[in-house]
């Protein structure tokens, strides 16, 4: 937090300042101060439990169910009280921050609590409570995102188109998890300190299992990752190619737009789009000099025998057809099908022209690696005869804002005899040799 | 080995376990439709019909965990709820605990029909079961309920009802559990006191939700009325999300490994269906031997995923068959398997079996290696001997080579455990 600029301290201050204000001039006869004790308690384990939805500004906790209860329970003065708790949360964070999101807390439930307790004036059945709760929870939500808005703002963290997308994600789930707060209120009369345990046990085992689900996806593409090198060790030069081309294809896919579970499949797509590799025989990959019909119809045939591999994995069709299809050309001329045009699907379309980048821009037995621009130039030169000209498009603004990351340069160990591709089958600048054929593929 | 059913009735495939539970099911079904018609119908129509909805979206909403385990928590919640109801807002409930089955019966049929119209046969014991449950905490719980109600008091004895409530689901989660390991053991033909452990494991979490949510329903009806059904689910669906999400991820984990394993098969480093059939057998051993899931599953990744070091090696051995490769060049593959493996930074203990499956089981110099370790050089050994060749003499010529070579190699209780596992699958096709 060092270096914050002037602006950022002073609306720090400004915040800290208000809710110490309000806390000071607050009245607290109404609060029922065995409530406050259970639910700042509350406040407190779920705030320091890890986050239910994270990301990496911010944190969505249950901390918002206890909070929103004490809306309704205790009021805005110990709405307030038990926002001041997050003061003394056990996460680690510089102290600026935490004077911050304690302050910030204090204003959400006072505001909240205001609005609640003007628009129940009375004790009223919880029927008639939810309307009001509504409004008080949209107020509660909205406060709590401004306030956090003008930190990252001012202290520049974040831009404003940045900030829009995230709170599209943050919403829904503040929206969500403060709503088990009316839970909590509607039955503490009946069942007291047991009502957050029956509202919150579910979602700490849902928790759970979120977690069991991101480690499982960790190592879901860590063991794909490693499955694909384990494929690519055969050859030096093209060690990193799947990996790389799924980075490629991710970029493509960002920038025209996909949405995020079909980056998601063209991530995978594009990690395994080789596989099929394997089952081309070393001495045709390795083999120097024009190929016979049949070692060229073994290549060719690569992507189908990657999709006999891949095709129990529950993956979307269009994954599978991005692989069997990475290798068709815009103008009909490329395997296995020899698809032209919009019949090639978009993965393909996608997938083909990372790959194609990946392979001119490595190093190849046979020559140097290529530079970016020599890559830039080739991909021009073959856009709308092979390349889908609007991919090729999305790649190089993609190129532009976020860069690429060359292999490393390959060294060969000495002493050994060493596997190494003599033709690449990816490499457009150096279309294959085969018998018979006197035109480039 | 679903197959040998086929020309069966379907009743006669079904284990004894499954028979007692879809028996019970049937009885609990027919004993509350006779007290209903007994009755002239069904106490308070309109709470047995609300939460008799929630049940039926339940059952339309099931989803499968890891495992192949059908659950349905939603369901479960509000057939708990049902049967721990105490009042509709301040008006006191006293309804049967017959009825409570019927509600929970009627609900579950409905839900199920979306299901079969649509193609999917209904899994019947996983369905009884639920509705056993159900019927037991109706049956513990109901009897008792009025004495819950202090004699001049609207208002239930909160914390009493709460620890009795309780209680009771606690009961019928073990019950449950019970039901669903004598089922599990004898399907996968596992022990019963293992498969028990198994089934808490996977499911104490996911049923301490589900209990928690049919306590809440109860108690927020009982304060509310049925207007907090609808509120009051939403902890659950959550959690339903989360667990459907983590159960997919699961899935699609296990069909990775599954599927690349076979690259070796594509590369022509092993013969076709390899790895395939080594996993099979391997787990099959392995329960036979006693192995909890979470290691079976360990065992099944490094049975389909043993060959892979093969793939770093120039040019396949010369029939895939690892057996008949020297030590040293069987230790090496083991060695180059277990390095790659290694890699992915999340399945080292999958590695470590990897790498000492070439290890001969008694060796003075170093400890013996893993039981999966031992498994897996055994059915390997098998498998590259057999093949997929269903010719009797040669499968028991070489399971005799495997005794043989048991003083050393290989491990005589994992070959006589192998050996069991292939007389069963013999008889059966």
């Amino acid at each position: 937090m060092r270096g914050l600029p002037l602006a950022a301290w002073a609306y720090v201050g400004g915040v800290v300042a208000l809710a110490a204000t309000l806390l000071s001039i607050s009245s607290y006869d109404q609060v029922d101060w065995q409530i406050l004790v259970v639910l700042a308690a509350l406040f407190l384990i779920c705030d320091s439990a890890p986050a239910l939805l994270s990301i990496e500004r911010a944190r969505v906790s249950m901390a918002f169910s206890a909070s929103l209860a004490s809306v309704v329970l205790l009021g805005p003065a110990g709405a307030a009280l038990v926002g001041a708790c997050a003061l003394g949360t056990w996460q680690l964070v510089p102290p600026v921050k935490r004077l911050y999101n304690g302050a910030q807390f204090v204003l959400c439930g006072w505001v909240a609590g205001t609005i609640f307790a003007v628009l129940t004036p009375d004790q009223v059945p919880v029927e008639e409570q939810i309307a009001p709760f509504a409004f008080a929870l949209v107020a509660y939500v909205v406060t709590n995102l401004l306030l956090v808005t003008g930190i990252l703002l001012l202290s520049r963290q974040a831009t404003v188109r940045e900030l829009l997308g995230e709170m599209q994600q943050l919403a829904p789930g503040l929206l969500g998890y403060g709503s088990f707060g009316l839970l909590i209120a509607g039955t503490w009369q009946a069942v007291g300190p047991v009502a957050p345990v029956l509202v919150l046990l579910p979602l700490f085992i849902a928790r759970w299992a979120f977690a069991q689900t991101a480690a499982q996806q960790r190592a879901h593409e860590a063991t794909l990752a490693t499955l694909c090198q384990a494929v690519e060790t055969k050859d030096y030069y093209t060690r990193g190619h799947s990996e790389r081309v799924s980075r490629g294809s991710v970029m493509i896919a960002t920038e025209i737009g996909m949405r995020p579970d079909r980056i998601e499949a063209i991530r995978f797509a594009g990690m395994l789009h080789d596989v099929g590799k394997l089952g081309v025989p070393t001495k045709v990959l390795q083999k120097e000099g024009t190929l016979s019909e049949e070692e060229f119809a073994a290549i060719q045939l690569h992507p189908m025998r990657g999709l006999e591999i891949i095709r129990e994995i529950g993956f979307l069709d269009e994954a599978l057809a991005g692989i069997m299809h990475h290798h068709e050309k815009l103008n009909g001329r490329g395997y296995p099908m020899g698809l032209a045009g919009e019949e090639i699907p978009e993965f393909a379309r996608v997938i083909s022209v990372a790959d194609a980048f990946d392979a001119m821009t490595s190093t190849r037995s046979y020559r140097p690696a290529g530079t970016r621009a020599e890559g830039i130039a080739e991909l021009r030169r073959c856009s709308g005869t092979d390349f889908d000209p609007a991919v090729v498009a999305a790649f190089l603004r993609a190129l532009q804002t976020q860069g690429w990351e060359p292999p490393r340069a390959v060294v060969l160990p000495e002493g050994e005899p060493v596997e190494t591709t003599r033709q690449d089958h990816d490499d457009p600048s150096r279309p294959l040799k085969v018998a018979g054929e006197n035109s480039a593929w | 080995m679903v197959s040998h059913s086929r020309d069966r009735p379907a009743w006669q495939s079904l284990d004894s376990g499954q028979l007692a539970v879809l028996g019970t099911a049937v009885v609990i079904v027919l004993c509350s439709a006779a007290e209903l018609a007994a009755h002239g119908g069904l106490d308070a129509a309109r709470p047995a019909v609300i939460f008799g909805v929630l049940i039926a979206l339940g059952e339309l909403f099931k989803m499968n965990m890891p495992g192949n385990r059908e659950v349905a928590p939603i369901s479960t919640a509000g057939a708990l709820g049902y049967a721990l109801l105490l009042g509709v807002g301040p008006a006191q409930v006293v309804h049967s605990p017959l009825q409570v089955a019927a509600v929970t019966a009627g609900g579950m049929f409905a839900g199920s029909l979306p299901h079969v119209a649509v193609g999917r046969s209904p899994r019947l014991d996983a369905m009884a079961r639920r509705l056993v449950a159900a019927t037991i905490v109706a049956f513990l719980f109901r009897p008792l309920s009025g004495h819950l109600f202090p004699a001049d008091l609207r208002e239930p004895d909160w914390y009493g009802a709460l620890a009795l409530m309780a209680a009771v689901v606690m009961v019928a989660g073990c019950v449950d559990m019970t039901i669903a390991a004598v089922i599990r053991a004898e399907t996968v033909r596992a022990r019963f006191g293992i498969a028990f452990v198994d089934e808490v494991k996977a499911g104490y979490l996911l049923w301490a939700a589900t209990a928690a949510t049919g306590m809440l329903i109860a108690v927020a009806t009982s304060v509310m009325g049925l207007a907090a059904l609808l509120l009051f689910t939403a902890p659950i669906l959550t959690t339903q999300f989360a667990f459907r999400r983590y159960a997919a991820v699961r899935m699609t984990y296990l069909q990775t490994v599954r599927a690349l394993s076979r690259v070796t098969e594509v590369g022509g480093y092993v013969e076709t269906g390899h790895s395939h059939r080594v996993s099979r057998l391997s787990v099959a051993t392995g329960r036979e031997l006693g192995m909890a899931e979470e290691e079976l599953l360990e065992l099944e990744y490094a049975a389909l995923m043993h060959d892979i070091g093969q793939l770093s090696l120039g040019d396949p051995i010369p029939g895939g068959a690892t057996v008949l490769a020297s030590p040293a060049e069987q230790r090496r593959i083991a060695e180059l398997g277990a390095g790659v493996i290694e890699q992915t930074g999340v399945l080292d203990r999958v590695a470590r079996i990897v790498r000492r499956q070439s290890h001969p089981y008694r060796c003075e110099s170093e400890t013996a290696p893993p039981l999966a370790s031992r498994i897996i050089k055994a059915a390997n050994a098998y498998d590259d001997l057999v093949g997929d060749s269903t010719d009797r003499d040669r499968a028991a010529a070489v399971l005799e080579r495997l005794r043989l070579d048991s003083v050393s190699e290989y491990d005589p209780a994992v070959v006589e455990a192998l050996g069991r596992v292939l007389d069963r699958r013999t008889l059966r096709f």
